[in-house]
């Protein structure tokens, strides 16, 4: 079975980690990845770096850029990985924008994917019937799962559309906002919150953009399944580097 | 075989098109798509959007007969005057259809990007028109290069935000753009200022510029007693102004399309924005084209002398014209374009915008027959491209 299936089974609230693979360092992808492992992180979304984020917010698109310019680029993040499967046994998700893996090859990228070991794909701009009708069938022969995004603004309908599409969680963003972009959850949120737990769906829901630290992710697992961090951790990044990777994952856990 | 060149009903063109977008945009890309061909042709709109293009835009732009150009290239050249519009060019006839489009979306509040700071002015300019708020996004580099530009839109009322991600140019300013509609997605609409962009967009814009096309057809037949030319020839950097000539000839294989490109300093120099000739299929702002990019898939910064053409990507109109063969596609350089520029000066008494510039320029290589009809879309005059005009001639 699929690790990120099986992961979504264990009775707990789940936290996940983003970080941009490139950054703060180019070799820096195996500790980190390690670190948060050791740390008790749930599983990990390794952000692909793109020059153009669209979705992100300032955070993440100043990682990424500062990933390229170390020299990032799709080859040698499958190198980085290529035996991370010997070290970490977590759910492994690559997050990033269709236009590097339509270059990479769609195919070829799916297939790199599954020697490495990664579960699952995460790619904002892929919407959800180009996935359905040219993409579901090539990620699934290699055993991806890919994750799509809803917002307080999708219909219900469309929710109801995009949880048959899918094949193991939905990712819920908190608000309507890039990452990085939001501080606590109001009311007005934790309201969706409510009404997306109410429908009832197939796939558990993973919260992102917003979470920053043990009391958002208390908000936001109130109903979800769990809950992902991604610029929060960027900035502990820069400011702390790579060697207090346990201390961040402590502080947002410590109560769960 | 029944082939057009126009968008088909899932928003591509050909293998071009489609809308790339983030889920955060879906139901604002959603609204305006299931409803913007229906509020097109209520007769309200139609009669606001005509009104205004006649009473405030200046329309009809004069079709021109430019007998001295014509004399010297041995071909019979006709200008469509589109630097002859308020605010100088093209950009204002869709921002103008797009502030009409926000109002009946019930939007109070309008977004855009701009790279020399045109399309910026339009926008701004409908924006006080019609009393909405408005927020233009600038590359922190343009902001920099078009001072007089800002200050344009500053006296318009228009907020100008400096984009400080990336590259800081025309592409991270359209980014700023597309992240700030997520950020508020009810209340706002995106006055995108090309050809780009996710589906309905590329069709709507190039819809709201075919008033070009639509009057050269009707001012030919005055002047020629035949609606079509020979060829229609147009500047792409993203795509508009070509759109809008070529829109109601795209279809008939009697007019021959040419696509002007900016080859910078030379396709091979490393600095070029000839996305025809450097690009390769992939996807910019939510729209699959042919973009210049990296052989990573990173989107690359392009070069023009020009800033209204250094756009990495085109329009998936115009990508397809390439794609399929139905357009000719050229490219000039930085010096090429301007002498032709201070051509047209001499030979005309016109000063063109440097991207036009690029239009005028393909004489000296492309030869055209003695009775050939060529219609070039004069698409912005040159005011705004004076200091650079200066410093390049030493005037």
């Amino acid at each position: 079975m699929n690790r990120i299936k099986q992961k979504l089974q264990e009775d707990h609230k789940l936290l996940s980690i983003y970080f941009t693979a490139g950054f703060p360092d180019i070799d820096d992808t195996e500790k980190i990845i390690t670190d948060l492992e050791k740390s008790g992180v749930d599983f990990i979304e390794i952000g692909l770096p793109f020059s153009d984020p669209l979705a992100d917010g300032p955070t993440i698109q100043e990682s990424s850029t500062r990933a390229l310019k170390n020299g990032m680029t799709t080859e040698k993040l499958f190198s980085q990985l290529k035996d991370i499967r010997e070290k970490v046994e977590i759910p492994l998700i690559i997050m990033g924008y269709f236009n590097p893996m339509l270059q990479y090859g769609v195919e070829k990228f799916c297939k790199k994917c599954q020697e490495c070991g990664i579960d699952g794909l995460i790619i904002p701009d892929l919407p959800v019937d180009v996935y359905h009708e040219d993409y579901k069938e090539l990620f699934e022969s290699y055993g991806l799962i890919n994750v799509f995004l809803i917002t307080p603004q999708t219909p219900d309908d469309r929710i109801r559309y995009i949880d048959s599409v899918s094949d193991g969680f939905i990712y819920m963003v908190s608000s309507a906002s890039v990452t990085g972009s939001t501080s606590g959850f109001g009311e007005e949120t934790r309201k969706y919150f409510k009404r997306i737990h109410d429908l009832n769906l197939n796939n558990p829901q993973i919260v992102g953009f917003g979470i920053k630290d043990q009391e958002t992710f208390e908000q936001a697992t109130e109903y979800a399944k769990g809950a992902i961090i991604g610029s929060a951790f960027i900035k502990h990044l820069e400011k702390h580097g790579v060697e207090k990777t346990s201390e961040f994952v402590e502080n947002v856990k410590a109560l769960t | 075989m029944n082939m057009s060149y126009q968008v088909d009903e899932k928003g591509y063109y050909g293998e071009f098109g489609g809308a790339f977008i983030p889920e955060m945009l879906y139901p604002n890309v959603e609204e305006l798509r299931s409803r913007y061909l229906d509020i097109m042709k209520e007769e309200s709109f139609q009669k606001e959007f005509k009104d205004l293009l006649r009473d405030y835009v200046g329309r009809p732009t004069p079709l021109y007969y430019a007998k001295r150009f014509s004399e010297k290239y041995g071909t019979k050249v006709y200008l469509k005057r589109e630097d002859l519009c308020h605010t100088g060019a093209h950009k204002v006839n869709n921002t103008i259809g797009q502030i009409l489009m926000a109002q009946k979306l019930g939007k109070k509040r309008i977004i855009a990007e701009t790279g020399a700071g045109q399309h910026g002015v339009a926008t701004a300019t409908v924006c006080a028109l019609m009393g909405m708020e408005c927020i233009v996004y600038m590359g922190e580099i343009d902001i920099d290069r078009q001072a007089p530009n800002v200050a344009r839109m500053k006296m318009l009322g228009a907020k100008v935000v400096p984009a400080r991600s990336g590259s800081k140019t025309l592409k991270d300013a359209t980014n700023e753009a597309i992240r700030d509609w997520i950020n508020n997605p009810v209340d706002t609409h995106y006055i995108i200022g090309s050809v780009v962009g996710p589906h309905p967009y590329p069709d709507m814009v190039a819809r709201f510029q075919a008033v070009i096309s639509e009057e050269i057809q009707n001012q030919l037949q005055e002047k020629e007693g035949r609606k079509d030319p020979d060829y229609v020839v147009a500047c792409v950097g993203g795509g508009s102004n070509a759109a809008g000539a070529y829109y109601h000839y795209l279809d008939n294989p009697e007019v021959g399309i040419i696509a002007v490109e900016a080859a910078g300093k030379g396709i091979d120099s490393g600095e070029s924005a000839a996305t025809s000739a450097l690009g390769k299929t992939g996807i910019i702002h939510g729209s699959k084209t042919l973009l210049m990019q990296t052989g990573d898939g990173q989107i690359t910064e392009p070069y023009s002398i020009s800033a209204g053409l250094d756009y990495p990507g085109v329009g998936p109109m115009h990508a397809n014209l390439f794609r399929s063969g139905r357009g000719e596609f050229i490219s000039i350089t930085d010096e090429a374009a301007m002498k032709a520029g201070l051509e047209l000066a001499k030979l005309e008494g016109i000063i063109p915008a440097i991207e036009t510039s690029h239009a005028l320029a393909i004489f000296e290589g492309r030869k055209f027959e003695k009775d050939d009809i060529v219609v070039i879309n004069l698409s912005g005059r040159g005011d705004k491209d004076l200091n650079t005009y200066i410093d390049y001639f030493n005037l």
